[in-house]
């Protein structure tokens, strides 16, 4: 319902779920019994959780609406921080346990089989709950409304319907149905901090699944995706996390837009002008090369704390540059770049864990290992435009990422791989963050040699205008296909010295959250500069340390830092700097 | 004299509607043919036929003899196939110079080249072809800041690029001034007949149609209708009873 009307893609709803759950857990077991109940207290949690949403809309989103969608993700994504330490200050760290729910605490015979009777509540709800909005959207002049909304905005707010009110109340009333579904999981699951991510990764496969903006799409694509996970578990217990995603896939290379979606209608589109590429300004250069000769000069003279954080910043530059490289050129924004970043860890690991791989061998690996996924990857994700491409190449991540946590032979699972260490002659911190600078600092300087290349000015080409492109004999897919792998290449390089330089690989190197790391970087920096990803790097890596460091609600200021960003710096750092200049 | 493009019988039907029902046109070397008729008539369809954007149902298409039918609108270029569009599409985030050398650059096929920088390329020929069009002072401009006629241009030269032997220009006055389009077309015309270049073009503007075209194929609800050079167009009687009606209810006439 939100994404069809205001075209946000909110992750700040998994927040709003968590909440839910949150709330109904202390209104139902803090509060005096009788006061409200089991029923009251969920109620009550989702109604609380609508009002939270309809304060973010008020004071956050209708700022944003006409910001590019990368920066409303990001805005949504800073609500989603500063939700995780607000809840971990309330409510602790440690697992929460509900009640059940009265009257339907037994069992019953379903085939033969004990069936409890609150999952057989919960599967009635689903339908009802579409029932109920169905005739909210058929049978009321809001609905229509709102239906006209998701059909063609513009046009709605032409025939002089008060837009704000209805985006308001659609925000209210979606955020009341993500506090009712975590307040109604309290009998079934523990609550706890990593609700939030955990369901919005699959609300989005959902939603695409069943088409963006289609509430019986979205409704089909959950009984599909569902009913895989649970038949799947039968099957290959293994890939139950990879199934929902390989659905995803396949749907959206058959029908692009979705099961019940259809193609947005682009009649209103505003063209958006990018703006010309300017090789980075005199006095700029003259930063950056400061910049190089600071990194290349004061190392010797710091500790092994400080040399670690440095490395870390050198490894962190190419991985922003490689994001850079087809979110600016390509305009192929990406949700989930982490992959190949941590695929090259997990290339180089697995040589190191099963066939005991000297480092040399393993950082040839690493790149190798990433490209390759860029590669297969690749070929759906560049397919796809906008808002889907970027979905995807979420799915293909959460894919990567389920299949290291899952296979616990080969991969450790959540333990990881551990002793990825450098060979002997690079053990030295100092040695191996020279080395780091060296391959780090010559992928970035390659990656942007092509960006001014004719392989970046055709990437560019299609990002303007693929009707010209294609016009004079352009295949736009074949080059944003190979801008994708050399992005993935360039990731993996950077996934591979990280893996050595923390001595391991974890799942979480592939995880939403680092993701979002390197989409920040690039915002911050500024897609559109060329210097972008390196200010941008820096600046974050350094932000990020220090509010690790100071604050033990570093999540809460980053948060506040990212909406800060996006309200104020929609230019980015080198944007900004270019502008004063 | 053998025709630059030569499409035979063409169809196509979107649902049940036939949208273009047995076109057959030619255009020679150096000729400009202007493809008119009321909306609705078939003339895009009948040009995304000829770019490559669409897939004829039946009928063939055939460039100085070679059948393009069906091939994408990269490949037809390939064979030497120029093209403007009605609402301009240039690269708005290059100089008008880099617009042009785009089209040179995937012309020579150098599109994968991942370290030659281009603004090291050698200018001389795409400044030659904006000198062309006139549109030489304003190279290190970005294309999106151009005024609207002068995209246009920056179109024909981009469409220059490749030698063509076939220009297809899609409404190419659409949006400009009347002293401007005149001034557009003429140099459209003295290009192509110095290049001998072939020229279809689509054009709602009657000036323009009747001042600049050497024949007119008029087409009404996807048939060709009348063809010929612009005095016996103009005094056709079907030509003017779709265009001005005959107070006969349409489609009882």
């Amino acid at each position: 319902m939100i994404f069809g009307v205001t075209r946000i893609v909110n992750f700040a709803h998994g927040s709003f779920y968590m909440l839910g759950a949150y709330l109904a857990w202390t209104l139902v077991t803090n509060l005096p019994r009788g006061h409200l109940g089991f029923w009251g207290g969920v109620l009550a949690a989702a109604l609380i959780v609508g009002v939270l949403g309809v304060l973010i809309e008020v004071l956050l989103l209708r700022r944003i609406y006409k910001a590019p969608e990368l920066f409303q993700l990001l805005a949504t994504f800073g609500v989603v921080l500063i939700v995780q330490d607000l809840a971990l200050l309330t409510w602790g760290p440690q697992d929460l346990l509900g009640p059940r729910a009265p009257g339907l605490r037994g069992a019953t015979e379903v085939l033969g089989v004990r069936f409890p009777l609150y999952e057989l509540f919960l599967i009635a709800v689903g339908p009802v709950m579409l029932g109920l909005l169905w005739l909210l959207f058929h049978r009321t002049r809001w609905g229509t409304l709102v239906r006209a909304a998701t059909a063609d905005r513009e046009m709605v707010g032409a025939l002089g319907v008060n837009q704000r009110m209805l985006f308001t109340t659609v925000f209210f009333l979606g955020s009341v149905l993500a506090g009712l579904g975590g307040a109604l999981q309290l009998p079934r699951e523990s609550v706890n901090l990593q609700m939030d991510l955990a369901i919005i990764a699959e609300a989005f496969v959902v939603v695409v699944v069943g088409g963006l903006g289609s509430l019986p799409g979205a409704f089909l694509a959950a009984l599909l995706i569902g009913q895989m996970q649970a038949f799947g578990i039968l099957i290959f217990p293994k890939i139950t996390l990879v199934l929902a995603f390989l659905v995803m896939a396949v749907v959206l290379v058959v029908r692009p837009h979705g099961l019940l979606g259809r193609a947005p209608s682009s009649a209103h589109a505003a063209q958006v002008v990018e703006p010309p590429l300017e090789a980075t300004p005199g006095w700029g250069r003259i930063l950056l090369l400061a910049l190089l000769a600071l990194a290349i000069l004061v190392p010797p003279f710091l500790g092994d704390f400080a040399l670690i954080v440095f490395t870390e910043i050198a490894i962190m530059v190419l991985f922003a540059a490689s994001l850079h490289f087809i979110m600016g050129p390509g305009g192929m924004a990406s949700f989930g770049h982490a992959a190949y970043f941590g695929l090259g860890a997990y290339g180089a690991g697995l040589l190191v864990k099963h066939l005991a791989a000297p480092m040399e061998v393993g950082l040839l690996a690493a790149p190798f290992a990433a490209g390759l996924a860029g590669f297969v990857f690749g070929w759906f994700c560049v397919r796809l435009s906008g808002v889907y491409a970027a979905m995807l190449t979420l799915a293909f991540a959460q894919i990567a990422w389920s299949a290291a946590f899952q296979w616990v032979e080969i991969t450790g699972g959540d333990n990881g791989i551990l002793g990825v260490w450098p060979s002997a002659w690079a053990q030295p911190k100092l040695v191996f963050y020279y080395l780091s600078l060296v391959l780090c600092v010559a992928a970035t300087l390659l990656l942007r040699r092509a960006i001014f290349a004719p392989f970046g000015y055709a990437l560019r080409a299609g990002r303007d205008s693929p009707l010209r492109a294609e016009a004079i004999g352009m295949d736009g897919f074949h080059i944003r296909w190979a801008a994708f792998t050399l992005a993935a290449v360039a990731a993996g390089i950077a996934g591979g010295l990280f893996a050595y330089s923390k001595g391991s690989v974890f799942p979480t190197y592939m995880a939403i959250p680092r993701s979002v790391d390197a989409l920040l970087m690039v915002l911050l920096g500024g897609v559109q500069t060329i210097s972008g990803p390196i200010v941008g790097a820096l600046a974050y890596t350094w932000i990020h340390e220090q509010l690790m460091r100071l604050f033990e609600l570093w999540r809460l200021f980053l948060g506040a830092v990212i909406l800060l960003l996006v309200l104020f710096f929609p230019q980015g750092l080198a944007g900004v700097a270019r502008r004063r200049a | 004299m053998s025709a630059t493009l030569e499409a035979t019988d063409l169809h196509k039907s979107f649902g049940g509607v036939h949208a273009v029902a047995g076109v057959t046109l030619r255009v020679a070397a150096g000729e400009l043919l202007a493809l008119i008729g009321p909306n609705g008539a078939g003339k895009s369809t009948c040009f995304n036929m000829l770019n490559g954007q669409l897939r004829p149902d039946r009928g063939q298409v055939r460039l100085r003899g070679e059948d393009i039918t069906g091939m994408p609108p990269r490949r037809v270029w390939r064979m030497g196939v120029g093209r403007t569009f009605q609402i301009t599409a240039t690269f708005g985030s290059m100089t008008v110079l880099e617009n042009v050398q785009m089209a040179l650059l995937s012309h020579r096929r150098r599109l994968f080249d991942l370290w030659n920088p281009v603004a090291r390329e050698d200018p001389a020929r795409a400044l030659a072809l904006l000198e062309r069009v006139g549109m030489v002072a304003q190279a290190a401009r970005p294309c999106g800041v151009l005024a609207y006629g002068d995209l246009k241009r920056v179109e024909l030269a981009i469409a220059l690029a490749n030698d063509p032997a076939l220009l297809l220009m899609d409404e190419p006055t659409a949006g400009m001034a009347p002293a401007e389009r005149v001034a557009l077309m003429e140099l459209t015309a003295r290009i192509a007949r110095e290049g001998g270049i072939a020229v279809l073009f689509t054009e709602h503007d009657m000036d323009v149609v009747f001042g600049h075209a050497d024949r007119i194929l008029v087409l009404d609800r996807g048939r060709p209708i009348a063809e010929g050079a612009p005095e016996e167009v103009r005094a056709d009687a079907r030509v003017r009873e779709v265009y001005l009606g005959t107070g006969a209810t349409h489609g009882h006439a």
